[in-house]
């Protein structure tokens, strides 16, 4: 007889406008391992941190083993037997595994008898769960793999009954992922409860009993792993939302301006993101990269962009070679050659959001003239210019000396656009471009790059909003693992087809 | 309590009353200070502004001391916005005054505001060359400012002792100081022109430097806020990832910044150097970089905030040696513990009551606004 350990119902949070969840339900039984799948954003993470106390829930209820509970800190859930290994691992590097896991649990000023008896408990931990850890291992001397085992045996220690992991694989290479899949079918066999969130269907398929599929907030359908596949999966996944219609006239190509060859990237931490990538984009078209977050998409567009070094392959912009892995362009340099960036993290690269609206409407171009002379601004010509680009791509309010954090997500991704699409660069990499954007101004940056297009400008544009790619692109590639898997020209492809290879099926 | 919506927020209350309520603050603490020391707070009060006010030199005093803070406010809120702490302004005020009496010393036989122009190039020179070695290593290695330029200070203090007690100490007398100046090169100071005017009155150290720190003011306003340079260390110093995106190159804007900074700092040199003391003197900048560091803070690191702030401590020094003189249970410390409440309140707890006082005035002016 299967016995419901977690039961959630009618769970709603927002985060400002965005409705993150959505009335869910779900039923996790006692022993299961039970998957949560859906694409970026779908409200996995949002409703997992919930259940862990680290968000409140704006309504709803949440009981496990029957027994409604009220969450205000992760303290409650760890009392209450949940345990949460996050995507980016909660250690202090510069202790010991030993330190780490009774941190917070010290329970004696001076180390001492429960120092010792953590000790033995942990030992027998390891042991029934064949975690393999050396206790007295510096964390900053383990690998990724052994961090995460940490992080599990850190939530065992504390009594976890139900371990949640969330997107566990992400930074494990795939020798370290068949050791996670053997220490959790282990102990799912003692009897712990293992929630997995991931957006990789081949893990779904492979570990859990019960399936519960997220899109766009809502909990779209719980199924028995046995009684679905792989494309099931994903159509689920990707759903059919209505496309947003554009007016895009037939694609009228020129030549080849924008090529990238063998193209490898490493990111800061010297994992290698973007594998051997080949592409060539035309004047006059928009090449969509599609993808789930976090496949290299971001370290490819820093390094096209120039912010990110190449580590080999070769980068051409109307057939010159403008980087390798011996000579880059610097970003200014490479806006002098007219190829404009709209960065992925609007917040966090594409503005300076502390610095008054007209301040970035020339960030990136503030050494040219007219906007500055012999290296002083000529703020007179600055705010006239910013007057006219925000009338004319409307930002509001149209005030230029007004905080660009005062602006509304939409607004400021605006500012950017406008920024880059004034200089009518050759070469446009775009990257999110309507990320948390109201559906306004969804359809108005649509258009504006869709103008881009006509004028002959060669576009790439990245996203990991499906529809957006479809209704937006001429040709479609998609990125898995850091390789492009797949590229089509955008007539008769499905989104059930995308979804597939994003999710790195076929 | 709830978040401020910073936009609403009118720039006097932040700028204007969050400020007075803090200086009010302190000294009413301060009041405390001198009341539990046996004397009255309210004659002290008169006693300072008698002091910094009531008589010529007394003012004359007051507007030295505020030429030093200038410099030293202006020069670690040029490096703040770079996100850059400056702690280093005494070391680098310190190797500024160098500058000031080598070129001095060295090109007497030119005239005389050849010298001058050249000392005051000597002051940057050197100040800036000291607050280079801690932003190379703070652009290549990540070594942190705050701690290179505190022992900077340290050494400097430790290599001018050795300059002034080893190399080139006035063999003639015994204190660690260098020979004077030929008479010709010493900065007209307040006297001289007060005599211009057929005014005699006493001596104070008030001279022309003071213009000179207005001119820096207007410098630091012009390069902040109106040139290509201020604008990339302001975009380095809010958002390092854009600065990189938009093609600028932290590395050297955080070069620039802590260059700027020191030679700023290094103008204190020219002061007491060309202005006061005429020769070098063992520990001549005395604390004004630290305090520099209270008055850029206080003056919200704009020019026009700096010289009410730096006219503010102006007042403190010079009236409190008033209090002390007149005052027996107030001794000397007692009043660098009043300078401390201040630096804190204006200083380290400069938020302590901003959310209250911007959230009582949002809430007014919303009533207003519904009524």
């Amino acid at each position: 007889m299967v016995s419901p350990i977690l039961e959630l119902k009618n769970i709603n949070k927002s985060f400002g406008h965005v409705h993150a969840n959505k009335n869910i339900n779900l039923t996790i039984n006692k022993g299961t391992i039970h998957g949560i799948i859906g694409e970026n954003g779908a409200g996995k993470s949002t409703l997992m941190s919930i259940v862990f106390g680290l968000y409140k829930a704006n309504s709803g209820t949440i009981k496990v083993n029957g027994k409604e509970i009220n969450l205000r800190s992760p303290k409650d859930s760890i009392v209450n037997g949940i345990g949460m290994v996050h995507q980016h691992f909660m250690l202090v590097e510069n202790f010991t595994v030993l330190e780490n896991i009774i941190l917070g649990f010290e329970g004696e000023l001076v180390f001492g008898k429960n120092f010792v008896k953590a000790k033995k408990d942990l030992k027998n931990l390891c042991d029934t769960y064949k975690l393999n850890i050396d206790l007295n291992s510096i964390i900053s001397d383990l690998s990724v793999g052994f961090r995460q085992r940490v992080e599990i045996l850190k939530s065992l220690y504390r009594g976890a009954e139900i371990l949640i992991l969330d997107e566990p694989t992400g930074v494990l290479t795939p020798q370290e992922v068949d050791e996670l899949f053997k220490i959790l079918r282990s102990l799912n066999e003692e009897g712990k409860t293992i929630v997995l969130i991931t957006h990789k269907l081949i893990e779904i398929m492979d570990l859990t009993s019960q399936v519960s599929v997220m899109r766009q907030g809502e909990m779209v359908g719980h199924i028995k792993t046995k009684d679905t596949n792989k494309e099931q999966l994903a159509e689920m996944m990707v759903g059919r939302s209505v496309l947003l219609r554009l007016d895009k006239s037939e694609v009228k190509t020129g030549d080849v301006v924008f090529k990238v060859e063998d193209l490898t990237v490493k990111d800061d931490l010297d994992v290698t993101r973007v594998k051997n990538v080949n592409l060539e984009i035309c004047a006059g078209e928009i090449l969509g990269l599609a993808g789930v977050t976090g496949n290299g998409q971001t370290e490819l567009l820093e390094a096209l962009s120039g912010i990110r070094k190449v580590e080999s392959g070769e980068i051409y912009l109307d057939g010159k070679k403008i980087s390798d892995s011996q000579n880059f362009l610097n970003p200014r340099e490479l806006k002098e050659k007219g190829l404009a960036h709209v960065p992925e993290d609007r917040q966090r690269m594409g503005l300076v959001t502390d610095f008054k609206a007209y301040e970035n409407l020339i960030f990136g171009y503030h050494d040219q003239q007219p906007f500055s002379k012999s290296s002083i601004l000529n703020n007179k010509d600055i705010i006239s210019h910013s007057k006219t680009i925000m009338e004319e791509y409307d930002v509001r309010p149209q005030s230029p000396n007004l905080i660009t954090s005062n602006f509304s997500g939409g607004n400021q991704q605006k500012i950017i656009l406008s920024r880059e699409l004034n200089e009518k660069p050759k070469v446009l990499l775009v990257g999110q471009p309507t990320r948390g954007v109201d559906i306004g101004a969804i359809e108005f940056i649509h258009q504006r790059l869709i103008d881009m297009r006509d004028r002959g400008a060669a576009i790439l544009l990245v996203s990991v909003e499906l529809d957006e790619v479809l209704s937006l692109s001429d040709r479609i590639a998609v990125m898995f693992d850091g390789k492009i898997v797949g590229e089509k020209e955008n007539k008769n492809v499905t989104d059930r087809e995308l979804g597939l290879l994003m999710a790195g099926v076929v | 309590m709830a978040t401020v919506d910073k936009s609403k927020v009118p720039w006097w209350v932040s700028n204007l009353i969050v400020p007075l309520v803090n200086l009010t603050l302190a000294l009413f603490v301060s009041g405390l200070f001198i009341f539990i020391a046996g004397e009255n707070p309210y004659e002290a009060v008169k006693l300072i502004i008698y002091g910094s006010f009531g008589y010529i030199e007394g003012f004359a005093y007051t507007l030295y001391y505020t030429t030093n803070f200038i410099f030293t406010g202006l020069a670690f809120a040029v490096a703040f916005h770079c996100r850059l702490f400056n702690i280093g302004g005494e070391g680098q005020a310190y190797i500024g005054g160098l500058g000031v009496f080598l070129v001095a010393i060295n090109f007497s036989f030119l005239p005389v505001p050849i010298v001058w122009f050249l000392a005051v190039g000597g002051a940057v020179v050197f100040g800036a060359a000291w607050a280079f070695i801690p932003a190379y290593l703070q652009a290549t290695r990540g070594s942190h400012v705050v701690i290179t330029t505190i022992m900077f200070n340290f050494i400097a203090a430790s290599l001018m002792v050795f300059l002034l007690v080893d190399v080139i100490r006035d063999t003639t007398q015994m204190g660690p100081h260098t020979v004077a100046l030929p008479k010709e090169q010493w900065f007209p100071s307040f006297e001289d022109f007060a005599a211009l005017l057929g005014i005699k009155i006493r001596y104070s150290p008030l001279n022309i430097s003071f213009l000179l720190a207005i001119v820096a003011s207007v410098f630091v306003w012009f390069l902040v806020w109106k040139t290509r340079w201020g604008y990339e260390m302001r975009a380095v110093g809010h958002n390092t990832q854009a600065a990189i995106y938009a093609g600028i190159s932290p590395y050297k804007n955080i070069i620039i910044a802590m260059c700027i900074s020191g030679g700023l700092a290094g103008l204190l040199g020219v002061n007491e150097i060309l202005g006061v003391h005429h020769k070098i003197v063992a520990g001549f900048p005395a604390g004004y970089g630290f305090t520099g560091i209270a008055v850029a803070l206080m003056g919200r690191n704009h020019p026009i905030g700096i010289f009410p702030a730096a006219f503010l401590f102006g007042i403190l020094y010079q009236g409190g040696s008033e209090v002390t003189f007149d005052m027996p249970n107030i001794t000397r410390y007692m009043f660098v513990a009043v300078q401390g409440v201040i630096i804190l309140f204006s200083g380290a707890l400069e938020n302590l009551f901003r959310p209250q006082i911007e959230n009582f005035f949002v809430n007014r002016l919303n009533l207003k606004a519904n009524a």
